[in-house]
């Protein structure tokens, strides 16, 4: 088992609040993980990625290599086209389509879902309004996590369990509406109406999850 | 044993715990401030009572450190890269005095400048103090060699550097942990003549440093972290630190049958890099950071069959990666697709409701209609005010550099002379540039951006809280001239008009912009609200 996860948003946005879940899971399933992150001033509403490496062998280097992610995890559309040197040939993208407007030259929304349709198999999904209909808009993170949690070799038992250890000290509301988010957003994925595949010159796909 | 889920800076922090440290000194600084932030929320910190809040400075902290040491405990100093800059001439000292009780310094280097002005390498300090300078590649070997490397100091009576780069500090993994050993009984240093550096002593001292040296050379040979993996192939690899991890993920991924020579321990282990390079046709070197090494095996072994950083087989500049390693050893792969045009740029920024915003639109208000409109500045998130929006501010260039840069263009006669520096920055190396420009009686105006925190590295305490005014009146700069301002959109106008007669003061004056970081306000908000939902748990 070898997976190879970029993650990508805004700074803010609890991208390393999905890493640290996925990295509970992995040490708990007994797997080896690498989780190289980012720091300081870039934070601060810049580009913010994280590459995560979950093997049951030795894992050498912290930074995923060009081509070899598997998976690309990303909060906000935009950035999840930044990575897609990065993506394996085989590789999908699950991606919120909740844009962070925060610079003046935001390219135009639909073009960049059209860009992700183009790239790869993928999910868009709607992760902001049903982070709100699972209680508030601050679980969007855990939708996309839940939306693209078949694609990390990891269980979503496991998962859960992370979930309940990392927001356990915040209170048992906070850990049921995290788990309540992971678990809609795996609906998604699972009910069939999951991944879409990449557009090719004669299929367009135009639906939103 | 228990997998901890940690940060390679963290894994420093719980091994030097684990080392029985009875303090630790630091000045916050990307890629190294996890380290003491570890240390300060440890339960067993409190339980042993280990000292822990931060020093004003990189110099203020080695020298405490050094201090403990003395004492006959054990002691850690963290910084980042530039902070050894500023703590040099106690860190080439302490190598001169030696240590009593185990002192390890560590230090982050930044390749690739994700957050730092510079890429410089601590190898060469390492070098230039002649000292051991240990450099793991995994974020276990950080917290292993970080324990052995208390035990290395005592022994040799020597401080020991320990490297690491960003890649190894803001990587998590799984760590083992050994059990704690007790802290050191108090002993202070018998023989303080060691301590005195007057020249007398110095020159024993240094010939003392200078005798170990073998001593040091023959401990690299023997090191756990230098060793050889066997390759059947006539062209091998040295590989440093970190970059050993990006040489064998290449190995593993094309199954290619190199010898690889890796190396964590310095002074360099000539004999085995000899041995090596004789064996080889061609050697690439892959450290990252500067060609420390490399030029070193060039002067072994020529030039011709040693590739690096020098000839261009790998980038000058950066930190690597295995691509840039597969490069190098000539492996072809497909190119990975250029990232789409329609990507824009998206830069760091002040954070919304932030009163440096508030403060750069005062400041830009007034310095736009001065002929010389330039604004000296520092390191902080407010030099966030250098990208649009603002473009309010001109120079950035190391800790305190905005108050005698100022003070600096007022003596070649620049009018008006006007430094921004936030309140971290100010006692961390400002307060001397402004007793300079007070004793020269510059027209120079010194703006404090006050958000009461360490803001940029995520909060850490600033040293003189709450009494910034004070100070700059106990250095002498005239109370009529030290003007407090909150910077809120209400008081935009007040605050152009008081900014504008500070600015037209023909000497120096002082005006605190004074306002909480709005995170820090509102983690106060949601530590408050969490204490009164779970008032036990949280207590501590």
């Amino acid at each position: 088992m070898k997976k190879n996860i970029l993650l990508a948003g805004v700074g803010g946005q609890g991208i390393l609040s999905i890493a640290a879940v996925m990295d509970l899971a992995a040490i708990e399933s007994g797997l080896q993980i690498k989780q190289a992150e980012v720091h300081g001033m870039s934070q601060r509403g810049g580009a913010v990625q994280s590459h995560l490496r979950i093997s049951d062998a030795t894992i050498y280097s912290d930074l995923i290599p060009e081509r070899e992610a598997h998976l690309i995890l990303s909060v906000e559309p935009m950035e999840a086209l930044r990575y897609l040197p990065w993506l394996a040939e085989d590789g999908v993208i699950v991606s919120s389509i909740d844009p962070v407007r925060n610079i003046p030259d935001y390219p135009d929304m639909e073009k960049i879902a059209e860009a992700i349709r183009k790239a790869a198999p993928h999910i868009l999904v709607n992760a902001e309004a049903l982070a709100l209909q699972a209680g508030s808009s601050r679980m969007a993170n855990m939708i996309v996590l839940g939306a693209a949690s078949p694609w990390t070799g990891l269980e979503p038992g496991a998962l859960e369990k992370a979930v309940r250890t990392l927001f356990g000290p915040k209170g048992c509301e906070i850990v049921d509406m995290n788990i309540a988010a992971f678990r809609t957003g795996r609906g998604l994925s699972e009910k069939g109406s999951g991944l879409k595949a990449a557009a090719t010159a004669k299929t367009t796909e135009r639906q939103r999850v | 044993m228990r997998n901890h889920l940690l940060l390679g800076a963290e894994a420093i922090g719980a091994a030097a715990l684990d080392a029985g440290i009875s303090g630790v000194y630091a000045y916050p600084g990307t890629p190294s401030t996890e380290i003491t932030e570890f240390i300060q929320r440890s339960p067993e910190t409190v339980h042993n009572a280990v000292r822990s809040s931060w020093s004003a400075n990189e110099k203020t902290a080695l020298e405490a450190a050094l201090g403990m040491s003395f004492a006959g405990k054990r002691s850690l100093c963290c910084m980042k890269h530039v902070g050894l800059n500023v703590a040099a001439d106690a860190f080439i000292n302490a190598a001169i005095t030696g240590v009593n009780g185990g002192l390890v310094i560590a230090v982050a280097d930044d390749p690739s400048m994700h957050s730092s002005q510079n890429e410089q390498d601590s190898r060469i300090y390492g070098k230039f103090a002649m000292i051991p300078v240990l450099e793991p590649a995994t974020q276990q070997e950080l917290y292993d060699t970080t324990v052995e490397a208390f035990a290395l100091s005592e022994e040799l009576r020597l401080p020991v550097l320990l490297r690491l780069t960003t890649r190894l500090s803001h990587s998590r993994c799984g760590i083992r942990r050994l059990s704690a050993r007790k802290q050191n009984e108090l002993q202070p240093e018998s023989d303080p003549k060691r301590f005195v550096l007057i020249p007398s002593n110095a020159r024993r001292q240094y010939d003392k440093l200078l005798d170990l040296q073998p001593e040091l050379a023959a401990r690299s040979e023997s090191s756990h972290l230098n060793r050889l993996i066997e390759g059947a192939e006539k062209s091998g690899i040295v590989a440093f630190g970190v970059a050993f991890n990006y040489v064998m993920e290449v190995i593993q991924a094309h199954g290619l049958s190199k010898p690889v020579l890796r190396i964590g321990q310095y002074p360099l282990p000539e004999k085995m890099l000899r041995r090596f390079i004789e064996t080889c046709e061609t050697v690439l070197v892959a450290e990252d950071g500067y060609p420390v090494a490399e030029e070193y095996i060039r002067g072994l072994a020529g030039n011709p069959k040693v590739h690096g950083r020098l000839d261009g087989a790998l980038p000058r500049s950066g930190e690597l990666n295995a691509d840039l390693i597969a490069e190098a050893l000539g492996i072809r792969r497909e190119k990975a697709p250029e990232v789409l045009s329609i990507v824009a740029d998206r830069p760091p920024e002040l954070c919304k409701g932030c009163g440096h915003r508030d403060m750069f639109e005062a400041i830009s208000a007034v310095m736009n209609n001065q002929a010389n409109h330039q604004v000296f500045s520092d390191i902080g998130c407010y030099t966030l005010g250098a990208l649009p929006p603002f473009n309010a501010i001109h120079s950035c260039v190391d800790m305190g550099a905005a108050v005698t840069m100022a003070k600096g263009a007022a003596d070649a006669g620049m009018t008006p002379a006007v430094a921004v520096i936030g309140d971290s920055t100010f006692t961390h190396s400002g307060i001397t540039g402004l007793l300079d420009a007070v004793n020269d009686r510059n027209a120079v105006t010194v703006i404090i951006a006050d958000n009461t925190t360490t803001a940029m590295t995520g909060g850490q305490a600033s040293a003189a809280t709450g009494r910034l005014q004070h100070i700059c009146e106990g250095i002498g700069v005239e109370k009529e001239h030290i003007r407090t301002l909150v910077p809120l959109k209400k008081n935009l106008e007040h605050n152009i008009t008081v900014l504008r007669e500070e600015i037209a003061h023909e000497g120096v004056s002082v005006v605190i912009f004074l306002r909480e970081c709005v995170e820090i306000a509102q983690r106060r908000l949601r530590s408050a609200k969490q204490q009164k939902r779970n008032p036990v748990k949280t207590a501590s």
